[in-house]
C-alpha cells in the first residue's frame, strides 16, 4: 500500500474530529428519533478531497469514537459508514475539485454519494447485522431504507452546497492579468 | 458554555488504570469479538458477569457514566421495539418451538421463544457496554496512540487517531462560536423551520467549519512535515508504558474467554442455545 502522506494523517485526523462533533450535535426531523446526520455530509466532502483512504478512516474512526462514547460500539454500522467514506473516494478519486467545479463535476459527485449510500446502508449494514446480530431481516431493511436515504439527502443537499461554495473560495489558475 | 454530554476520561487509581493501553485495547476488541459472534445464552450471562464485576473494580462510578447509560437504555428499547413490532414471531423461527404466552391482538402474540430471543439480543448488546464504557473512561487518550501502534497498526493512523482525539474539543468549540455567530445573524437549526430551510442553514454553519479546518490541516501538517513526520518506518511513543505481569494475565484471561466463547458457541454446531428442545 502506498504510504499516507502527512497532509492526509492530518486531514484523517481533522475529517474524524469533525465527524464526531457533527454526529454529536443533532437537527431534528418530523420523524421522530430521526436526525439529520451531518456528519455524511462532511466525510462526502474530505473524501472527495482527499481521497478513498481518507473517507474510509474518517469514516471509521469518527464513527468508532461516536458509538464508544455513547452506547458501545455497534460494529456493523461503523463499517458501513466506512465502506461509504471508501466507495465515495474511490468514485470521485478522478474528480479535481480544487481545480473548480461544474455541473458535471456536482453530477458526478452526487452520483458517487448515492451508490456508496445505497450500497453500505441498502447492503452492507444489514448485511453484518443479520449475521452478526441475528434480527429480522424485514426490520434491518427498513432500517436500512430510511438512514440511507436521509443520509443520501443531507449529502446531496449539505454536501453540494458545501462543494460549490467551497471551490467558490479558490483562487483560480490565471486568475491574475497583467495590466496593461 | 454548552457543552455536549460525552463520555471522557476519569482519572482515578485503580487496577484498570494501571494496566497498559495496549492491554485494555486487547481486551476490548476481543471482548467485542466474543460477544458478536456467541448468541449462547450461557456464555452471554457469564460474560455480563464478569463485565460487571471488572466495572466494580474500575472504580468508576455509576453516577460517572449515567448519562451514556441512558442513552444505551434508550437505544436499546427502541431496538427491542422495532424488532418485535417488525417480526413478531421470529424467535419461534429461530428455536424451532412455540409457547403462546399472550395474545394481544392479530399477529402479535407473546411467546416464551420470543421473549427469550429479546432476552439475548439485549444481553448480546448489554455485555459488551460496561467494557466499552471502561475503556474510554480509564485509558488516557495520550496514551491510546501508543497502544494502537503497539498492536501493529500503522504509526500514521494511530497518530491520525490521536490527531482526532486532540482536536475534537477545538472542533466542539469552534462549531459553537460560528454557530451562535450565525444565531445571533437570525440563522435557525431548531424545529422552527422547514427541514430543507434547516438543511440549507447548516451550510453557513458548516462551511466556515470546514474551511477554518482545511487550514488548520495545512498548518499542523506542515509543522509535523518540519519536524520530520513519517520519514522513518518506526515511532517511539512518550507515553507507551511497559507491560507488567498483570497486563499479561488480563490478556490471557480475555483470550481464554474468547476460546471458551468460541468453543461453547459452536460446539453443537448452532450459535444459539435452545432450551425448547
Amino acid at each position: 500500500m502506498k504510504k499516507l502522506s502527512v497532509k492526509s494523517v492530518v486531514a484523517i485526523g481533522i475529517g474524524a474530529a469533525l465527524f464526531f462533533v457533527l454526529g454529536k450535535i443533532s437537527i431534528p426531523t418530523p420523524v421522530p428519533n430521526t436526525y439529520i446526520s451531518l456528519q455524511y455530509a462532511i466525510q462526502a466532502v474530505f473524501a472527495a478531497l482527499f481521497g478513498p483512504i481518507a473517507g474510509l478512516l474518517i469514516g471509521f474512526i469518527g464513527h468508532t469514537l461516536i458509538d464508544a462514547t455513547s452506547y458501545g460500539p455497534w460494529w456493523s454500522w461503523i463499517i458501513a459508514s466506512a465502506f461509504a467514506g471508501l466507495v465515495i473516494g474511490l468514485i470521485t478519486l478522478k474528480l479535481d475539485i480544487n481545480e473548480g467545479i461544474d455541473v458535471k463535476k456536482i453530477v458526478h459527485f452526487n452520483v458517487a454519494q448515492i451508490i456508496a449510500h445505497l450500497l453500505s446502508w441498502g447492503l452492507v449494514a444489514p448485511c453484518l447485522d443479520i449475521l452478526i446480530y441475528s434480527e429480522p431481516i424485514e426490520k434491518l431493511f427498513a432500517q436500512g431504507l430510511v438512514a440511507g436515504i436521509s443520509n443520501m439527502l443531507t449529502t446531496g443537499v449539505v454536501g453540494t452546497l458545501l462543494l460549490v461554495a467551497y471551490s467558490g473560495t479558490i483562487v483560480k489558475k490565471g486568475s491574475l492579468n497583467k495590466e496593461d | 458554555m454548552a457543552r455536549i454530554a460525552i463520555l471522557s476520561y476519569i482519572k482515578r487509581s485503580s487496577p484498570v488504570h494501571e494496566l497498559t493501553g495496549t492491554t485494555k485495547l486487547i481486551f476490548f476488541i476481543a471482548w467485542s469479538v466474543a460477544s458478536m459472534v456467541t448468541y449462547d445464552t450461557r456464555v452471554l450471562f457469564c460474560m455480563l458477569l464478569i463485565s460487571v464485576a471488572v466495572f466494580k473494580v474500575s472504580k468508576i462510578k455509576i453516577r460517572d457514566i449515567s448519562i451514556v447509560l441512558g442513552l444505551a437504555a434508550i437505544f436499546l428499547l427502541m431496538n427491542n421495539l422495532f424488532v418485535y413490532l417488525f417480526s413478531p414471531e421470529y424467535g419461534v423461527g429461530l428455536y424451532e418451538s412455540r409457547t403462546v404466552l399472550l395474545t394481544i391482538a392479530g399477529p402479535y402474540t407473546i411467546t416464551l421463544q420470543q421473549l427469550f430471543y429479546h432476552l439475548n439480543m439485549t444481553m448480546k448488546v448489554i455485555c459488551v457496554v460496561p467494557v466499552a464504557l471502561l475503556f474510554i473512561a480509564c485509558t488516557d487518550p495520550s496514551e491510546f496512540a501508543a497502544s494502537l501502534a503497539s498492536i501493529g497498526v500503522s504509526y500514521r493512523i494511530a497518530y491520525s487517531v490521536s490527531l482526532a482525539l486532540r482536536y475534537i474539543p477545538d472542533v466542539q468549540r469552534e462549531y459553537h462560536n460560528i454557530s451562535q455567530a450565525q444565531q445571533a445573524r437570525g440563522i435557525d437549526l431548531s424545529g422552527k423551520d422547514k427541514l430543507l430551510t434547516r438543511m440549507k442553514n447548516s451550510v453557513s454553519i458548516l462551511l466556515p467549519l470546514i474551511l477554518s479546518s482545511l487550514n488548520r490541516i495545512e498548518t499542523v501538517s506542515n509543522a509535523m512535515e518540519l519536524r520530520g513526520f513519517g520519514k522513518k518506518k518506526k515511532r517511539t511513543w512518550y507515553m507507551k508504558r511497559p507491560m507488567k505481569r498483570n497486563d499479561w494475565l488480563t490478556i490471557g484471561f480475555v483470550l481464554m474467554i474468547l476460546i471458551v466463547d468460541l468453543v461453547v458457541t459452536f460446539w453443537d454446531g448452532s450459535r444459539y442455545y435452545n432450551p425448547f428442545l
